[in-house]
């Protein structure tokens, strides 16, 4: 093996590491700013409301990411009312592609994972928050949600990372993040395992990291549920 | 409503071959998973070291890359070692054959995480009577932790399954002919890129909402004499 060639090219992994970064970060904050409200709508007992939100998350999580960013980048080309909207310029760029595909598919699961936690509220919390006189508003933004982020918080941490995967996706349509560095680091010296031990290397250390980012911030927000 | 200009019959070989392999797989990687999670919970300190790197490199890494590495990194290695053992001719790895033991392996790993979570939760009282019974290690495993480990991996096996199938997508990428690959192939004649890839997208929910129905009902089956607390 000869990682000189890989110190020499080192570059283009860091520019592989800050599309990687911004894919994964952007498209999972909007994913999360979306995905709140949406799971409080999708507790709904009306079906008109949590219907198409089933139907949305359902679709999303069933299929793959792959397919999912096949449908839109090549996919939204089929239809000329799109290609000759102002939307075209957006979707003919890979970049917006991917990160219009990441963030469907992560607000889907995100909002599954908090809608389980906001179902996981205990029973008493909520007859209390009643109790006591506090609106529908109220009892979501006081009682139900600070609790249920708590809950979702391991299941939300274990989503982060399986996003930070998913992104490697983002090389298969042209994209430079790390996959795609170490591609063309492949394709160019023939070098497989150089190119793509690096890469997994790369993955490795921001997954550790975030597990460890992850550790801490539940030490602070699980903190009454500490066994002392 | 929905014309696919003859590619029916192609698209359907490919899920076919996504079905294959989506089995062969999860074979490979439920033998694996168990092994893994036997050596995880052994005293043999070699055995758990290898096991621990195995399970936590293998999570830490995408599916992609480990795929690319194995597909591209075998075929350089195969072409190494080939000459070696005096057979000179170009060998070119099987896609199907690749992807099947990449898929097996990333899964082994994902399947020993619930494989040993689920022998943790068998109580070890079980275990200690059958030895007190005179049975060996073997029909212990068998006879007493087998049959009841299987209602604890239920649910994570049925999420590792419901990955898998998902990631088989990525085979695709390195030329096998499931039915990500032939919808492409479709879209690129027709020029019906959306047409086709949703046709898959279905064939993908309707693949998962079956095996989520037949998991519900396994986990029943397994469940049957287990009192749940009311809610």
């Amino acid at each position: 093996m000869n990682f000189s060639i890989i110190a020499d090219n080192i570059g283009i992994y860091f520019l592989g590491l800050k599309n990687t970064l911004i894919l994964v970060s952007v498209s999972l904050s909007i994913g999360l700013v979306f995905a709140v409200p949406l799971a409080v709508l999708r507790t709904s007992k009306n079906i008109l409301i949590s219907g198409p939100i089933n139907a949305y998350t359902y679709f999303f999580r069933g299929t793959p990411l792959l397919v999912q960013m096949f449908l839109i980048y090549y996919g939204m080309g089929q239809f000329e009312t799109i290609k000759a909207s102002f939307l075209w310029p957006f979707f003919r760029e890979a970049y917006f592609c991917a990160l219009f595909a990441f963030t469907l598919n992560t607000c889907a699961y995100t909002i599954e994972i908090i809608r389980g936690a906001i179902e996981n509220t205990p029973h008493g919390e909520v007859e209390a928050a009643k109790a006591a006189g506090m609106s529908l508003y109220l009892r979501f933004t006081r009682i139900i949600l600070p609790s249920a982020f708590r809950r979702a918080l391991p299941t939300y941490g274990n989503e982060i990372i399986f996003m930070l995967h998913g992104s490697s996706l983002a090389s298969v349509i042209t994209i430079i993040d790390i996959t795609g560095a170490a591609r063309i680091i492949n394709s160019r010296y023939y070098t497989p395992y150089e190119a793509f031990i690096t890469a997994g290397a790369f993955y490795l250390t921001i997954t550790f990291i975030l597990v460890w980012l992850l550790k801490k911030l539940e030490y602070r927000w699980l903190a009454h549920l500490r066994r002392e | 409503m929905l014309s696919l200009q003859g590619y029916g019959p192609s698209i359907l070989q490919g899920t076919l071959l996504t079905i294959e392999l989506c089995l062969a797989s999860l074979a490979i990687s439920m033998v694996l998973g168990i092994i893994t999670a036997l050596a995880k919970l052994s005293r043999v300190r070699a055995a758990n070291l290898i096991a621990h790197a195995y399970t936590t490199i293998i999570r830490g890494i995408p599916d992609l890359v480990l795929m690319l590495l194995l597909f591209y990194g075998g075929q350089v290695f195969i072409n190494q070692v080939g000459p070696m053992l005096g057979y000179d001719a170009y060998i070119d790895i099987n896609p199907f054959m690749a992807g099947v033991s990449t898929i097996g392996f990333i899964f082994g790993a994902y399947m020993a995480e619930t494989f040993r979570g689920a022998i943790l939760a068998v109580p070890g009282g079980q275990m200690e009577a059958g030895y007190a019974y005179g049975m060996t290690r073997f029909q212990v495993f068998i006879r007493i932790l087998m049959p009841q480990m299987v209602r604890h991996a239920i649910p994570g096996f049925g999420n590792n399954w419901l990955v898998l199938m998902k990631t088989t997508a990525l085979v695709s990428i390195i030329g096998l002919k499931d039915m990500v690959r032939m919808a492409g192939l479709a879209a690129g004649a027709t020029r019906m890129p959306f047409t086709f890839y949703l046709v898959v997208a279905l064939i993908y929910l309707i693949l998962t909402s079956i095996s989520i129905l037949i998991l519900n009902r396994l986990n029943k089956r397994y469940s049957v004499g287990i009192l749940k607390g009311e809610s």
